[in-house]
C-alpha cells in the first residue's frame, strides 16, 4: 500500500521560505498570488495490514513535529 | 565530576565542549558515541554539542532525537542529571521532547554567525547561578535554524515559570519573544542556541561563557 504523508506548517507559523518564494513569483510577474506555504511530502510503501493508528503514530513520533506542523495521511490506490 | 559529551555524526562543536569542560572543571569528560546504547554510569553532567546530526534530515535534530543514546539521555534527564544542549544540541532536546517548542529556519533565511548580546533572564538555575539576573553577556551564535517557536500559551507558561534562561539583546533570528535559551520544568535541562563553550578564554574573543560552566560545576561540588 502506498501512503502519502502531507506535512505542512500550522496556520500562524511564519514560513520565511514560503515568503521568499512568494517574492520570487511576484518578481516573475505572476499577479494574484496571495500566499505561499511550503510543506513536505513523504511517500511510504507499507504493508497492507498497516493500521491507521500505526500511520498516525509514525507522524506524531517522527514524520511531523506537531509543535509547528500539521500532517494529513493519504492512502493512494494501487 | 563525571561529565559526558555526546558525539553525533555531524557534531562539530563536541571537541570545543570537551575542552571547555576540562579547562573549567579540571576533569576531561567522557566522549560518548551516538550509537552507544548506554551512557557511562553515575554521570554528573551531560552535554549535547553543536554542529549537525545525521545530516539533519527531516528536521534539525529529528534523527538524533531518536538515536539509541538519546533514550539513555532522556532517562538520565528524568533522574535529574543536568543536561546542556547547545545549538544542534538544543534542537535535539526539543525534538526529543525534553524541552518545549521547536527551532525553525531563521526568519531572515540566512545563516547567522556573530557574537550577540544575551540578557540573563533567570540567574537562579543550576546553569546560570554565576550570572546576575538582568545582566547582559556576549556569546557567539552560529546557526541556520535558531528561530524559536512555541504557541502563545506555552510561551506564557514558560515565561511565568522562569524557564526563559536567556533572551537575545538584539534582533537575531526571529525567535518568539527573542528567546535564546529555555529550561525544562525541573530546571535540570537547558537548551540554548548561543555557544558558551566558544567564550571561555580571551583568545576566543570573550570569556562570558565561563560562568555557565562554573555554575554547573560549583553546583556539583556542593551536591
Amino acid at each position: 500500500m502506498k501512503v502519502r504523508i502531507h506535512v505542512s506548517l500550522k496556520p500562524g507559523v511564519l514560513d520565511p521560505q514560503g515568503r521568499a518564494v512568494h517574492h520570487a513569483l511576484d518578481g516573475l510577474g505572476f499577479a494574484g498570488v496571495e500566499d505561499v506555504r511550503i510543506g513536505r511530502l513523504i511517500e511510504l510503501e507499507v504493508a497492507d495490514t498497516t493500521s491507521d493508528e500505526a500511520l498516525a503514530e509514525m507522524c506524531e513520533k517522527l514524520l511531523a513535529n506537531t509543535v509547528i506542523e500539521n500532517y494529513r495521511i493519504e492512502k493512494v490506490a494501487a | 565530576m563525571r561529565a559526558a559529551v555526546i558525539t553525533f555524526p555531524g557534531s562539530n562543536c563536541d571537541r570545543d565542549m570537551a575542552v571547555a569542560i576540562e579547562k573549567i572543571s579540571g576533569t576531561a569528560p567522557i566522549r560518548v558515541w551516538h550509537g552507544d546504547a548506554e551512557l557511562p554510569d553515575s554521570l554528573d553532567f551531560i552535554a549535547l554539542p553543536g554542529g549537525f546530526s545525521y545530516g539533519d534530515y527531516l528536521r534539525s535534530g529529528a534523527m538524533a532525537a531518536n538515536s539509541p543514546i538519546m533514550r539513555s539521555v532522556v532517562a538520565a534527564a528524568g533522574r535529574g542529571v543536568p543536561v546542556l544542549g547547545v545549538c544542534n544540541g538544543f534542537q535535539v532536546l526539543t525534538e526529543a521532547g525534553l524541552l518545549p517548542g521547536a527551532l525553525m529556519r531563521n526568519a531572515g533565511q540566512t545563516f547567522i554567525c556573530r557574537t550577540v548580546p544575551l540578557k540573563v533572564e533567570n540567574a537562579e538555575s543550576l546553569f546560570t547561578r554565576s550570572y546576575d539576573t538582568g545582566s547582559t553577556i556576549r556569546i557567539p551564535v552560529a546557526h541556520h535554524d535558531g528561530n524559536y517557536f512555541a504557541d502563545a500559551e506555552t510561551l506564557d507558561r514558560i515565561e511565568g515559570e522562569g524557564r526563559v534562561a536567556f533572551r537575545y539583546g538584539e534582533t537575531c533570528n526571529g525567535s518568539q519573544r527573542d528567546i535564546a535559551g529555555v529550561l525544562n520544568e525541573a530546571g535540570n535541562v537547558l537548551g540554548m542556541m548561543p555557544h558558551p563553550e566558544r567564550a571561555i578564554e580571551d583568545a576566543q574573543g570573550g570569556t562570558d561563557g565561563r560562568a555557565m560552566f562554573e555554575s554547573i560545576f560549583a553546583n556539583l561540588a556542593v551536591a
